[in-house]
């Protein structure tokens, strides 16, 4: 049983004058075996709120506190969060020149678990996660994001998700981009992790089409860097016939975007 | 503990951040004029910003003048190390290479001849060695000169050798400069691997002449793997045929200094030229690559991609790019690429890229230049899989490296160069102690 605890978190980007506050006090609590879809407009601030709490050195956190079961993540390296049980699904996957899925995904495996993974083992899970997302196993020989279009990349890092099989999984637009198929195939990896661990899911997402696919438990509305709304999954439907409209009137900055 | 982004005692720019792709903006830009004096800012990375940029042929930069060559050393003068050509270049480390005393040193030779290959040589005023181009400076010139004759790799017409010719090339330790010409001829429609593998300890002064026929797809792989205190210079001729298509992987880890100047020509339309490079400078080591590619006929290709990295006090690196294209050059596409990665302070990484165009009616002309530290996002993404800072470092220098190694294509090679570069990096020291959290 896991719990993620986020307590007025401010966050900004930007050295000095330059400094910007996007995060402005955001509360959430995700625990083992939710799922919480958090929906806002472009430029809201959800993947600042995601790359945060994976410890992306671009953002300071100015305020507030992140715990995982009590532990400061704040406090933490980027790694040792993922150690802790974090797992971040980027909207945006970095290309790594060079480096082999398959390295990759071992040299991962063998840090999150403490040890190298037995190979046999390994080598068939590896292959039946990837025949689950329908990918060709000579994917495993391209180089980390290199070339690979955008369902190649939302569905390695479902993969990832999948291998690692973390407590706490965030998924950051892990839907866009995607036609319908790779939507299908990547939301039923989720669903799989869903109902074969105790994940507790955090779902990033502009729209509501990954919804049907994964039920969330709870859905917050996001809107100028922090949480406006909160309900069950009617509220997504509201989203869903309403848009945005009536969250943003009072924060005109991001209603261009 | 050296801040990442701390600027170094060179001035280099080591944003993180520059690594990045995206991050690219406008910098380095097309400099009319000749190609040997490119435009003040572009000297060196510390000067010039990290750039790409791109050109969609429509604005022609001038009449750049010729370049020129010589068979005749002294035509070119000695170099004092104020010449645009050798401004770089470490002149006292270099000197035994143009200072020209005649020498019988010879560096030992094994060879793997697979069939339809042939190994024989010929003399000084061979009709062959007319129809080379001219060497473009005065060690090229020396080492055509006294080497008097050249060694000739034949490759015959239409063949498709099983396997790489291969040339383990070791220097003996003798202090008399070895001066060497090979000569490789590649008949039309052959398909050929050639691996020259310089080791062992030499002062080494080698031309090598590629000649691609018509259709030939030809890969040269010249790897530097030199025992300290070595010294090699050498011009690398290409001279592309029609719908030729030829690839150069030059590896350069080793030796004291490596001074390496690859000329691409094209012999008639639709040949490609691929270039690739890597090189890993350590403490004191001086690796020069300069390339010149001449598009002077119609709907040829040019890439060029080198990546190096240095570690270490008085790591020097410096890449010159040059690319050319005349006014009967129509339909030309090329791309030009150097990245460098500097993993310690000390170290210093010149490069500059240079693009001539004297055409509009180009496919696209590109070149982009960037010298810094770890990419922060690589970093990230894979630290953010719970591998601790330490080895994603080490995964990305590695990538870095691969990313050339592979376009090798022979895989014990590949192999042996990366346990190489693999051993090397462990003795990175900065390594252990640098942050990831870095803004
Ligand atoms: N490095 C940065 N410098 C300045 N502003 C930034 C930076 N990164 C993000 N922002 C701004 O932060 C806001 C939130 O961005 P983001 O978290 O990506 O939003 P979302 O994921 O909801 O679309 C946007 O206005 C964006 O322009
Ligand atoms: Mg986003």
């Amino acid at each position: 049983m896991s719990v993620l605890e986020i307590r007025d978190l401010h966050v900004s980007v930007g050295e000095g004058d330059d400094a910007k506050e996007i995060l402005r006090g955001v509360d959430l609590t995700v625990r083992s075996g939710e799922t919480h879809a958090i929906m806002g407009p472009n430029g809201s601030g959800k993947s600042t709120l995601a790359y945060s709490i994976a410890g992306h050195p671009k953002y300071t956190i100015t305020g507030g506190s992140v715990t995982l079961d009590g532990e400061d993540v704040l406090e933490m390296s980027v790694d040792e969060r993922a150690r802790a049980g974090l797992f971040l699904a980027m909207q945006y996957p970095v290309e790594v020149p060079g480096v082999s899925v398959s390295n990759f995904l071992r040299t991962a495996a063998t840090a999150i678990k403490g040890e190298a993974p037995k190979l046999r083992t390994w080598v068939k899970d590896v292959k039946t996660e990837m025949s689950g997302l329908e990918m060709d196993p000579a994917f495993a020989e391209r180089n980390v994001n290199e070339g690979f279009s955008g369902g190649e990349k939302k569905r390695h890092e479902i993969l990832q998700m999948r291998l690692l099989k973390p407590a706490i999984a965030i998924l950051d637009e892990t839907d866009s981009g995607l036609d319908v198929d790779a939507l299908r195939v990547v939301s039923e990896g989720v669903n799989k992790s869903r109902e074969d661990s105790d994940v507790g899911v955090l779902l990033i997402t502009h729209y509501t089409r990954i919804l049907k696919y994964i039920k969330p438990d709870f859905v917050h509305v996001f809107v100028a860097g922090k949480v406006v709304d909160e309900g069950g999954p009617e509220l997504a439907a509201k989203l869903e016939d309403e848009g945005y409209a009536a969250y943003v009137k009072g924060a005109p900055e991001v209603a261009s975007a | 503990m050296p801040d990442q982004n701390a600027p170094t005692t060179t001035g280099l720019t080591t944003e993180s951040a520059t690594l990045a792709g995206e991050l690219f903006g406008d910098g380095v830009g097309t400099q009319a004029g000749p190609p040997a004096v490119p435009a003040a800012g572009t000297g060196t990375a510390g000067q010039a910003a990290p750039g790409a940029h791109s050109h969609g042929g429509s604005t022609p930069t001038g009449s750049p003048a010729e370049r020129f060559t010589s068979t005749d050393p002294d035509a070119f003068g000695v170099p004092t190390g104020r010449e645009e050509t050798w401004r770089f270049t470490p002149m006292k480390r270099i000197r035994p290479l143009l200072d020209g005393a005649p020498s019988d040193a010879h560096l030992t030779w094994t060879t793997d001849l697979p069939e339809g290959v042939e190994l024989t040589s010929v003399e000084a005023g061979d009709p062959l060695l007319k129809g080379l181009p001219e060497p473009v400076d005065r060690l090229a010139a020396l080492a055509r000169q006294r080497c008097g004759g050249a060694a000739v790799v034949r490759v015959a017409k239409e063949a498709q050798p099983d396997r790489p010719v291969t040339l383990g090339l070791a220097g003996t330790g003798s202090d008399d400069v070895v001066w060497g010409h090979l000569v490789i001829e590649v008949g039309a429609f052959a398909q050929a691997t050639i691996v020259l593998d310089h080791s062992g300890l030499a002062k080494y002064a080698g031309g090598v002449s590629v000649l691609v026929g018509d259709g030939a797809q030809v890969k040269l792989v010249s790897v530097q793997d030199w025992a300290p205190g070595a010294v090699h210079g050498g011009q690398y001729d290409a001279v592309v045929g029609r719908d030729a298509t030829f690839t150069q992987v030059v590896v350069t880890l080793g030796g004291d200094l490596v001074r390496l100047v690859s000329n691409v020509q094209y012999a008639g339309p639709g040949g490609t030229a691929e270039l690739f490079g890597v090189y890993f400078s350590d403490e004191t080591q001086h690796q020069e690559h300069r390339l010149w590619v001449d598009h002077a006929v119609p709907n040829c290709t040019s890439n060029v991609l080198y990546k190096g990295a240095l570690q270490g006090e008085g790591a020097r690196t410096v890449w010159i790019g040059d690319v050319r294209i005349r006014p009967a050059a129509t339909g030309t596409e090329t791309y030009e690429l150097n990245r460098n990665l500097v993993l310690t302070d000390g170290a210093r990484a010149d490069s500059v890229p240079n693009l001539e165009i004297e055409t509009g009616e180009i496919v696209g002309a590109g070149h982009a230049s960037a010298t810094g530290r770890f990419d922060d996002e690589q970093l990230f993404y894979l630290c953010s899989r719970g591998i601790d800072a330490e080895t994603a470092r080490r995964l990305v220098v590695r990538g870095f490296f691969a990313d050339v190694v592979q376009r090798i294509g022979l895989d014990a090679l590949q192999d042996r160069l990366m346990a190489s570069i693999d051993e090397r990096l462990g003795a990175l020291p900065a390594l252990d102690d640098q942050p990831v959290e870095v803004a």
